[in-house]
């Protein structure tokens, strides 16, 4: 059992969101993480999907939701060269004392702060999962308020499979008439 | 040209080839059954339950290979379709479904027979739409059938707001598919094709296993070329049955739970399995971690999901089944596999699972051998869910194409009767038997008012044991033959028969059997005969539930059998 990261390119239709979950749901995967958002390419929108399994579980998953009319391509990028990101917003008790100490783990972690009120700060993010747990566990002393994960998204390096095949997209992509 | 929805959903499926419908009407589906006058060359078959419906479809898709299309109206209208809907997608049988709903302003609300059927109905539809938009309709319904048909088959349904049947809009039937994510993949990879063939070649004792995709393809020729030429023998799913002449020397008959004795062991000794539109189902199966130890594996299917799904796969091939068959057989060479034949041939002979043993009582086994005998086994035979399905499976002895009509994946109970009365519409000049059980049969019953009112000339065999006879069977031989709710009481199958107008005779000894269905074939309508079965029969060969392919059950009650 392995952390796999699906990218999906899908159809920008109302409903599409609810047939990728649901046969995640129906083939038994719990979700980890989902972010969905636009493309590069009008009507066409990305999901990176963290799901945990082995090799052969996975694939039969991707293979499942490739299979779904709305969805244009699903690749497992697990294995390959990739860049993958997820932001955090984390709301931190802070008082006059414990501020300055705040501050300095926020530095020592590229991350900022992005909010400041009389009895708490709030910081932002950006990086993978282990950067934003460690910076959670440091600032779990201080005492968490609240926080926000953005799950991961990722990108392949350098000349990308994903980005050849977007290309090859807007051309049917444009003749798709929407209601 | 201005239209109306309802207009429009019609003028489409006149330009998609659409002969026959089945279904209930209600109010929110009301508009559109009241354009039909306006489309005369529609048949519309009022069926008694929406099951009916759309189990006719099925029943019609698959005799005709055509789409098969059911109306419903909204609310349980269209839950009660969900059971037919599931029939079809597991069993990829090319569907669309219409349902009504609710106006568009009140959806969302918990209207009156308002449901969420297109939430319902997402995990077993090949894909489905609400309409929200009246202008997007020629579309989405031209998208449907397209869907259905194309790649694997399967149901599609199409949820219609009351509103959006009736409203006008500008009308233009689409002449080309928008669907840029949507591409099956029909033609096998060349270079997949040639190690098949290298495979096939280097095999010493290979079978085929071939399922539904066959029929769906219509691969029959070239499927018989590839197990002559090669000279390997052919074993078939359920569904896979009349896929290749079961008289032909090279046969096996079917895999599996009840499958025959030589085909299991065929499966379990070879070297090669070449699987032929099949997805390597539990049922056909056994315990997967234990199936066919020694064997590679060629999987041809045109759904790159089934691939690597239930068992390792060597060859993966994704194409259509003809298609991909069609290229294998200009690179195989013509081979003998004498000895490989010999053997299968032998397990044949030792464990001969096709004779009927002697017996005063009406064996089911006997009424199927009976049927076959007085139709020529050139009827089509259409069968409910249970042992009765399975004795149909073993005893007809199929050598036609597409000739047994039966639910495999979902395995509905109440499938017969509803089937037949579609596939009857589909081939209206042919036999059509349905062999269903008491149990089975009265699951969906009340369609002999369909049969009797559309004037179908269905023979029905209700094979007549009493019991929910298959489970009783697991009862007997896996639960200590506490036979906890399997008893089934009457009803007078000949008096329900003649109440609906349909004639009838039982047969309660064996010598009556031939003469009762004679008697049906003569009549020329719709006939129903009650086979008061052997009560406590049970279906052999059997592999019990977690068993290998090779751990065979055998009926202790023949002489000569090796335990």
């Amino acid at each position: 059992m392995a952390r796999h990261t699906l990218v999906a390119l899908v159809e920008d239709r109302p409903g599409v969101l609810n047939r990728m979950a649901s046969l995640c749901r129906r083939r038994g995967f719990n979700i980890e993480s989902i972010a969905v958002g636009h493309t590069e390419t009008p009507r066409i929108s990305r999901m990176t999907i963290v799901v945990e399994g082995t090799s052969t579980m996975v694939e039969q998953l991707r293979k499942q939701l490739d299979k779904l009319v709305v969805t244009t391509k699903v690749s497992d990028i697990t294995g390959e060269d990739i860049v993958a990101r997820e932001l955090a917003l984390i709301k931190v008790k802070a008082t006059s004392t414990t501020r300055s100490e705040i501050m300095q783990i926020v530095d020592i972690f590229r991350a900022g702060i992005v909010d400041v009120a009389s009895d708490s700060v709030t910081v932002e993010v950006t990086g993978d999962e282990d950067k934003v747990d460690s910076l959670l566990r440091l600032l779990h002393g201080f005492g968490i308020r609240e926080v926000a994960r953005t799950g991961r998204i990722a990108v392949t390096r350098g000349v990308s499979v994903l980005a050849a095949m977007e290309k090859a997209t807007p051309s049917r992509v444009r003749r798709q008439k929407q209601p | 040209m201005k239209m109306t929805g309802a207009q429009m959903i019609l003028d489409g499926f006149v330009k998609e080839g659409v002969e026959v419908m089945f279904g209930i009407l209600g109010g929110a589906i009301l508009p559109l059954y009241d354009t039909f006058p306006q489309f005369p060359q529609l048949r519309h078959i009022l069926t008694r339950h929406e099951q009916g419906a759309a189990h006719a479809a099925d029943g019609y898709a698959r005799a005709s290979g055509k789409v098969g299309v059911c109306l419903a109206t909204s609310g349980p209208g269209a839950t009660n379709l969900v059971t037919g809907i599931a029939n079809a997608f597991l069993d990829s049988v090319p569907m669309v479904a219409i349902t009504g709903q609710v106006t568009r302003p009140l959806i969302g609300k918990d209207a009156f027979q308002e449901t969420d059927i297109t939430g319902i109905t997402l995990p077993i539809t090949k894909h489905n739409y609400l309409v929200l938009e009246t202008q997007a309709l020629p579309r989405i319904v031209k998208e449907a059938f397209h869907l259905a048909r194309t790649g694997r088959p399967g149901p599609v349904l199409i949820d219609v707001p009351r509103d959006v049947f009736t409203e006008e809009v500008e009308y233009q039937y689409p002449r080309q598919l928008d669907l840029p994510s949507y591409r099956p993949v029909f033609r096998g990879h060349p270079a997949q094709i040639r190690k098949a063939a290298k495979l096939l070649d280097e095999a010493e004792r290979p079978v085929i296993i071939a399922g539904r995709g066959v029929i769906v393809s219509g691969a029959y020729d070239e499927l018989r070329q590839l197990a002559e030429t090669a000279q390997v023998p052919v074993i078939t799913t359920l569904l896979g049955i009349s896929s290749f002449p079961e008289s032909h020397v090279l046969s096996c008959g079917m895999l599996g739970m009840h499958g025959t004795a030589h085909a299991n062991l065929a499966a379990s000794e070879t070297d090669l399995i070449i699987a032929v539109g099949m997805r390597f189902d539990d049922r056909a199966t056994g315990t997967v971690s234990t199936f066919a130890p020694r064997a590679r594996i060629i999987h041809i299917d045109i759904d790159p999901a089934e691939i690597g799904k239930n068992v390792r796969v060597d060859v993966p091939i994704v194409g259509d089944v003809r298609n991909v068959l069609t290229e294998i057989n200009k690179l195989i060479t013509p081979a003998e596999r004498v000895e490989w034949l010999e053997q299968i041939d032998e397990w044949r002979r030792q464990h001969s699972s096709s004779q009927i043993r002697e017996s005063e009582s009406v064996l089911p086994q006997y009424v199927v051998d009976q049927i076959r005998e007085v139709t020529d086994g050139k009827a089509t035979i259409v069968t409910g869910v249970g042992q009765h399905q399975m004795w149909a499976a073993q005893h007809y002895r199929y050598d036609h194409p597409n000739i047994l009509i039966s639910s495999g994946g979902l395995g509905t109970m109440g499938f017969g009767l509803p089937a037949a009365v579609g596939v009857q519409v589909a081939r209206p000049d042919s036999t059509v038997w349905c062999l269903d059980g008491d149990g089975s049969f009265q699951m969906t019953i009340q369609e002999l008012a369909t049969i009797a009112q559309e004037r179908l000339p269905v023979k029905v065999a209700i094979f007549n044991n009493g019991y929910l006879g298959m489970v009783r069977q697991w009862q007997e031989l896996f639960y200590g033959k506490r036979y906890v709710a399997t008893p089934l009481a009457g009803p007078d199958f000949i008096k329900v028969a003649d109440a609906y107008g349909i004639a009838g005779a039982r047969a309660t000894r064996r010598d009556e059997v031939t003469s009762v269905v004679r008697q049906a074939m003569s009549e020329p309508g719709p006939f129903v005969i009650d086979f008061q079965v052997e009560p406590e029969e049970n279906v052999y060969p059997m592999i019990p539930p977690g068993a290998s392919l090779a751990q065979l059950m055998f009926d202790p009650k023949r002489e000569g059998v090796r335990q």
